[in-house]
């Protein structure tokens, strides 16, 4: 317990290869439940740079899962594009499409643009169901979508998308990482902070709103993809407004801008309820008491962020703020 | 440095008006800033103080008049490309960044002279560790600068009051403007932190930044300023060197009044 930097960093490898390991000692159905954990992390790891980093009330993050899930199934069962390499071009359109609709709203302060987003969500799922432009199937989505191949290896069972989709997200957590120790991460922060003083300080404000919105919405997109990959269908009702209102929950409960805790607070949102389904009703009922102590007991989420550290010269040693 | 340029004018302000419904807060006021100069901004509460340095850093939009910055308009730009040109300010009830450290506050003023974006970021290549690292040693010499290098890794709202004024103007400093425009830098001050202040004020004057400053310490701007400008109901009343406008009977009428009003 001398340095608790390097314990805690035990503690994250232990807990990295433990769960690397999972696909060999767990059922089928098990590691499924791993993967859809997965899956929201990678999703609440993309709203946790708007929501947590950047400060900026989003509740309608399914659409862009939707608009990537959408656009790699229609690539796939239409023009027959291999499902993986659709996975660049829904991040596109995704992103394309947030910026789309935040540039106009972007703006607006915390508590009204909450509301904005829950309308761009709502209005997503309805024309998904209305079957817009004749191309998404309607109400009954899109089936038969082609497995995915990885280098002539047909990716089918769960313990395979186990490895595609934890790959992802331990290539997204590196990234975002990287991320976060640079000048475009500490502009986010300066966002959520005070976007007054932020931009009395020279940095374009406006800009990083709308970049951190694109970037966010495409790696939802990319998660879109995964998922399609790995139901074969998809149709509107998983890209509900309760979805959006989850990875909120995920990124506020686990701790804003921190990345450990949102992918704590994934495993317990997705994967508790799992564990007490033999509760059925009552299940969500407890979750939502545990939902309420927590926001009073713990506001600041299971593992608050850290600040970011810095090795300074002079006075030596390498401290943390 | 900039003696050359000493005797130019680098801030001029001509007519400029802001009204907020039926208040006009500005009315038709003009100053010129002249270059490597201190001028303080002064008059009672309410007087349209912080709206001229709101209309400055472009906060706000003048209804009319024009605001020129080494020769160039600046008015109707936005405010992070008024800082770009040069401007960089404080704010009269300090906005830090209270949940980060002292140097990563600093960093924002380093911001827009960086170029890494989110590629660069992602990919770690090393131009951008480069630039990171200069953007570092920058800001600790920002630090240094006004005496907080030591509270470098601290956190904002951790520092006293004092502090937090220094740190503000540390970030305005590593803007690296040609004006610097602090907003009552004295406010919440005890007498020893608004001495060391004025020390401060005199080294950053030292390297050649012009500074204009709001201020309620007569003390502090009797002795660092060398030009005022007296605002009273958005109106500027009088201008001119701090002796002769103390004497200066509208001035004397201004404060007086003021104060019955209380």
């Amino acid at each position: 317990m001398k340095n608790p930097n390097r314990s805690t960093g035990l503690l994250a490898v232990g807990a990295a290869a433990l769960l690397a390991l999972a696909p060999l000692f767990l059922n089928a159905y098990q590691v499924d439940v791993l993967n859809s954990i997965g899956l929201y992390a990678l999703l609440a790891l993309s709203l946790n740079l708007i929501l947590g980093e950047a400060g900026l009330f989003n509740m309608g993050h399914a659409a862009f899962y939707a608009v990537g899930a959408y656009t790699a199934a229609i690539l796939n069962t239409r023009y027959q594009v291999p499902i993986l390499w659709t996975l660049p071009l829904s991040g596109l359109v995704a992103g394309l499409f947030a910026l789309l609709v935040a540039r106009p709203v972007v703006h607006l302060r915390g508590d009204y643009l909450l509301i904005v987003t829950i309308g761009v969500g709502e209005i997503v799922r309805i024309a998904l169901v209305n079957d817009v432009f004749g191309i998404t199937g309607g109400a009954n989505g899109i089936f038969g979508i082609a497995r995915p191949k990885l280098f002539g290896y047909v990716i089918r069972r769960p313990q395979d998308f186990f490895y595609l989709i934890w790959g992802c997200v331990a290539l997204s957590l590196f990234l975002f990482w990287r991320l976060k120790q640079s000048r475009f991460g500490r502009a986010l922060n300066y966002l959520r902070e005070d976007a007054v003083a932020a931009e009395g300080s020279g940095v374009d404000t406006a800009y990083y709103k709308l970049a951190v919105f694109a970037l966010g919405a495409a790696w939802a997109g990319m998660a879109g993809t995964l998922f399609a990959a790995k139901m074969t269908i998809i149709s509107p009702e998983s890209f509900s407004f309760w979805e959006s209102v989850v990875l909120f929950m995920i990124v506020i409960l686990g701790g804003a801008g921190s990345m450990a805790g949102v992918l704590l607070a994934a495993f317990l949102v997705i994967g508790l309820p799992e564990l007490f389904r033999e509760f059925a009703g009552a299940r969500m009922l407890v979750f939502g008491l545990v939902m309420m102590v927590m926001m009073v007991v713990r506001p600041q989420g299971l593992l608050p962020a850290r600040g970011r550290r810095f090795t300074l010269a002079t006075p030596g040693r390498e401290q943390k703020p | 440095m900039s003696a050359s340029l000493a005797g130019t004018p680098l801030l001029e302000l001509r007519d400029l008006t802001k009204r907020f419904g039926g208040l006009v807060a500005v009315n038709g006021v003009s100053f010129t800033v002249m270059d490597s100069s201190v001028v303080g901004l002064i008059g009672p509460n309410g007087a349209g103080k912080t709206t001229v340095f709101n209309l400055i850093t472009g906060n706000y939009r003048p209804d009319r008049g024009y605001i020129h910055f080494a020769g160039q308009p600046v008015q109707g730009l936005p405010t992070h490309r008024i800082i770009m040109r040069g401007i960089a300010r404080t704010f009269q009830n300090i906005r830090l960044f209270q949940q980060l450290s002292a140097l990563e506050n600093v960093l924002a003023g380093c911001h827009y002279r960086m170029r890494g974006g989110i590629l660069s970021a992602l990919l770690g290549l090393p131009a951008q560790r480069r630039e990171e690292q200069q953007a570092l040693e920058r800001a600790l010499q920002a630090l240094e600068f006004v005496g907080l290098r030591q509270q470098a890794l601290a956190l904002a709202r951790n520092l006293s009051y004092g502090d937090q004024r220094r740190l503000e103007i540390a970030r305005a400093l590593a803007t690296e403007p040609r004006l610097l425009i602090l907003d009552e830098p004295a406010g919440g001050m005890n007498e020893q932190e608004t001495e060391a202040l004025i020390g401060l004020i005199g080294r950053i004057r030292a390297r050649g930044i012009t500074i204009l400053l709001i201020e309620h310490d007569m003390r502090l701007v009797m002795r660092a300023c060398e030009q005022l400008v007296v605002l009273e109901y958005g109106g500027k009343i009088a201008e001119g060197p701090p002796e002769q406008v103390r004497r200066d009977p509208r001035v004397i009428e201004a404060y007086l009044g003021a104060e019955d009003e209380v």
